[in-house]
C-alpha cells in the first residue's frame, strides 16, 4: 500500500495522509484530481472494487467531505480517497461511469446532502423521501428533533424520559451529577 | 413449437420484438408496452419495497427498483445520540441479520477510541458465536425461502420452525429474540447459560435432518430445477461492475469473503472454505447458500468446541455518559449472510458520532444489478430473482 499511496502522492499531491490499518488508508485529494485518480487507482492499481460512496458535512468548515472507498481485491486492502466542496456550491463531477452502482450513491447524496453530480442517471429523482420539501435532510442544519415536533400530532398522554438522564440513574445511581455534566446535558 | 391457444405456430418474424437493446424505444402510448407496480410488498423474504415494470406482454423491457417504505432516517438519529445510544437504533438497519450492526458499531468506537486491543479473547468468540448464529438463522429463513418464489410454501414453513430454535438459543443468551443487543464496545453483555451448549447442539441435530429433507424438496425438485436454472445470471465480469458480493459473486466463480479475505475475530482459527459455483445463476445461488447453511452449523460446533471454558467477557471502558473520542475515521467490514456488510464511522472528538454510513450489500445488488438483470426475464421470475440476490431494504434505507 506504502508505494501506491506514494505513486498516487507524486502524481495528485495528496494531503490528510492517515494509515488507519496496515490495509487501510485514507487521504484527501483536490476536488479537480479526484475522479482521474480514481479511474487511475481502478485501471492501473488494482482497486477494482467500489466499496462505498459517502458525506461528511463539516458545517462548521463550511464543506463538504465526499468519500471514494477502493478496494483492491489482491491486496486486501482500502483506500479512501476524500475530497472537500464548497458546502454554498456543492457540486461534484460524477463518476457513473465508472461503476454501475454509483449512479444510485449519487442519487442518494443529491437527495440527502443537496450536492449536484450534473450528468449522473436519475440524479433528481427521489431515493427515500418522496415529496420532501425541507433542507436535505442528512445536512448537519436539518434539526430532527424540531421537524418531529413541528410535524407529527403530539399525544397528550406521553410520558418521555431523557435518555442520558434515565441512564445515568439506572447505570451509576450512586454517581454524583457533576456541574460539567449538567451543563454538557444542557 | 404450436402455441396451444392458437393450435398454430405463429410466424416469429411477425410479432414484435421482445429482444431489449439500447435502441429500443419504449413509447407507452403505442399501446404496445405496460407499466405495472410490483408492491410495496413483502415477496417472500425480502422486505418492503416496489419495482415499476415497464412489460410487452410477459416480458420485462424496463425495471426500476423504489424504495423508502421503510426509511426512519437512524444514520441520521444516531448523529445526535451518544456512542452507547446509537445501538438499539443501529441494529434495527438489518432486521435479517441485527448483530452484524452490533459488532461494526461496536469494533468501530473501539477502534476509533484505542481499544480495539482491549476486548477478552473470551469474548471475541462470545460475538463470534452470535455472529454465526446470526448467519443461521438468516440462511434458515432465506435458503427455503428462495423455494418458496416457485410456490414451495413447506419449506418456508420448516425454516421458520427451526429459525423459532435458533431464536430461542438468542434468547436465553441475550434475552432478545431478534434484537439482541448483545455485542458491546468492549465485549458482550454476558456469559453463556449452563447448558447452551448442550441445548444448541440438540437444536444443530434437528437442523442437520432439515438440510437433508430442504435438500430434497427444493433440488430434486423438478419445478424449481426447470425454473431457477439459467435465470438471472450472474457472471464474473459483472462482479466488480455492480460491486456484487457475498454468496451472489461466490455463485459465479468469484471467491471472495470477509472472513478470509481479511480476517476478523478468531475466523482464521476455524477450519472452512467458502463453497462456489460457476453457473451464477438462480439454481447455484441458492445451492451455494444450501451449502453454506451445512458450513454454518459446522462452524458454530467448531466455536463451541473450540473456545475456551470460561473468561472475562467485557473489558473496562470509559463511564459510557462520558465518552468522548478524537477526531477520526475508519471502515469496518464482515461477511454477513448476504455478502460484505461493512460501516464507515467518523469521530469528531465529541460525545457523539460525527456521521456512520452503512454499506449493506443489497444497496448494490437490490438497485443498480436487480434493475439490469430483469431486463428480458418473465414478470412471473421477478420474485426470484429478487430473493435471489438477497435484497434486502432496511439496509437500503437507513
Amino acid at each position: 500500500m506504502k508505494t501506491i499511496i506514494e505513486k498516487l502522492n507524486s502524481k495528485y499531491n495528496l494531503q490528510e495522509i492517515v494509515y488507519q490499518r496496515d490495509n487501510l488508508v485514507f487521504a484527501a485529494i483536490n476536488k479537480e484530481n479526484a475522479i482521474d485518480a480514481v479511474t487511475y487507482l481502478r485501471d492501473y492499481e488494482g482497486f477494482s472494487h467500489f466499496v462505498l460512496m459517502s458525506c461528511v458535512d463539516w458545517i462548521e468548515d463550511g464543506k463538504f467531505q465526499l468519500l471514494y472507498l477502493l478496494n483492491n481485491p489482491t491486496l486486501k486492502s482500502d483506500l479512501g480517497l476524500k475530497v472537500y466542496i464548497d458546502r454554498n456550491n456543492p457540486e461534484m463531477v460524477s463518476a457513473h461511469h465508472l461503476w454501475k452502482q454509483i449512479w444510485t450513491y449519487q442519487r442518494e447524496l443529491k437527495e440527502a446532502f443537496g450536492i449536484n453530480f450534473p450528468g449522473s442517471p436519475r440524479v433528481d429523482e427521489n431515493f427515500v423521501v418522496e415529496g420532501w420539501t425541507d433542507i436535505p435532510h442528512m445536512r448537519r442544519d436539518f434539526d430532527t428533533h424540531e421537524y418531529a415536533q413541528k410535524t407529527y400530532f403530539p399525544r397528550g398522554d406521553r410520558k418521555t424520559n431523557d435518555p442520558a438522564e434515565y441512564m445515568r440513574k439506572k447505570l451509576y445511581p450512586n454517581q454524583p451529577i457533576t456541574a460539567k455534566q449538567r451543563k454538557d446535558d444542557k | 413449437m404450436i402455441n396451444k391457444f392458437l393450435g398454430f405456430k405463429p410466424d416469429e418474424k411477425l410479432l414484435p420484438s421482445q429482444t431489449v437493446t439500447t435502441d429500443t424505444v419504449i413509447d407507452l402510448s403505442s399501446h404496445k408496452y405496460q407499466k405495472i407496480w410490483l408492491g410495496p410488498n413483502h415477496p417472500g423474504v425480502t422486505g418492503n419495497m416496489s419495482v415499476e415494470l415497464t412489460v410487452q406482454g410477459n416480458t420485462i423491457m424496463k425495471a426500476k427498483t423504489h424504495v423508502g417504505y421503510l426509511h426512519r432516517g437512524f444514520e441520521k438519529l444516531i448523529e445526535r445520540r451518544l456512542f452507547v445510544q446509537g445501538f438499539p437504533t443501529s441494529i434495527r438497519m438489518c432486521v435479517a441479520e441485527p448483530d452484524t450492526n452490533e459488532y461494526l458499531i461496536a469494533r468501530s468506537t473501539e477502534e476509533l477510541s484505542g481499544y480495539a486491543d482491549a476486548v477478552p479473547e473470551y469474548a471475541n468468540w462470545l460475538r463470534m458465536l452470535s455472529l454465526e448464529m446470526a448467519r443461521l438463522q438468516g440462511l434458515l429463513r432465506g435458503v427455503p425461502g428462495q423455494g418458496g418464489t416457485f410456490a414451495l410454501g413447506i419449506g418456508v414453513q420448516w425454516g421458520v420452525y427451526l429459525r423459532d430454535l435458533i431464536l430461542d438459543r438468542f434468547e436465553e443468551l441475550t434475552g432478545a429474540r431478534v434484537y439482541h443487543m448483545y455485542i458491546i464496545p468492549g465485549g458482550v453483555r454476558g456469559n453463556l447459560p449452563e447448558g447452551f451448549k448442550k441445548r444448541m447442539e440438540e437444536n444443530l441435530v434437528e437442523i442437520d435432518e432439515f438440510i437433508i429433507r430442504i435438500k430434497k424438496l427444493m433440488f430434486h425438485n423438478s419445478v424449481f430445477k426447470t425454473r431457477a436454472v439459467g435465470l438471472g445470471i450472474i457472471t464474473p465480469d459483472m462482479v466488480d461492475k455492480y460491486g456484487i458480493v457475498g454468496t451472489n459473486a461466490r455463485a459465479c466463480g468469484v471467491k471472495r469473503d470477509v472472513r478470509k479475505d481479511n480476517p476478523y475475530l478468531y475466523y482464521d482459527k476455524l477450519d472452512f472454505d467458502p463453497p462456489t459455483a460457476t453457473e451464477g445463476d438462480v439454481y447455484a445461488r441458492t445451492w451455494v447458500r444450501w451449502q453454506e447453511l451445512i458450513q454454518t452449523v459446522d462452524l458454530i460446533r467448531q466455536i463451541m468446541d473450540k473456545m475456551p471454558e470460561t473468561g472475562d467477557i467485557r473489558a473496562k471502558m470509559p463511564n459510557v455518559l462520558n465518552w468522548k473520542i478524537a477526531k477520526g475515521e475508519t471502515y469496518v467490514r464482515l461477511e454477513s449472510g448476504r455478502g460484505e456488510y461493512g460501516m464507515y464511522y467518523v469521530t469528531d472528538g465529541s460525545d457523539k458520532p460525527r456521521r456512520i454510513n452503512l454499506r449493506g450489500p443489497s444497496y448494490n445488488h437490490a438497485i443498480a444489478l436487480f434493475e439490469d438483470m430483469l431486463v428480458g426475464a418473465d414478470v412471473a421470475d421477478v420474485h426470484a430473482i429478487m430473493v435471489s440476490v438477497q435484497s434486502c431494504p432496511p439496509e437500503i434505507e437507513r
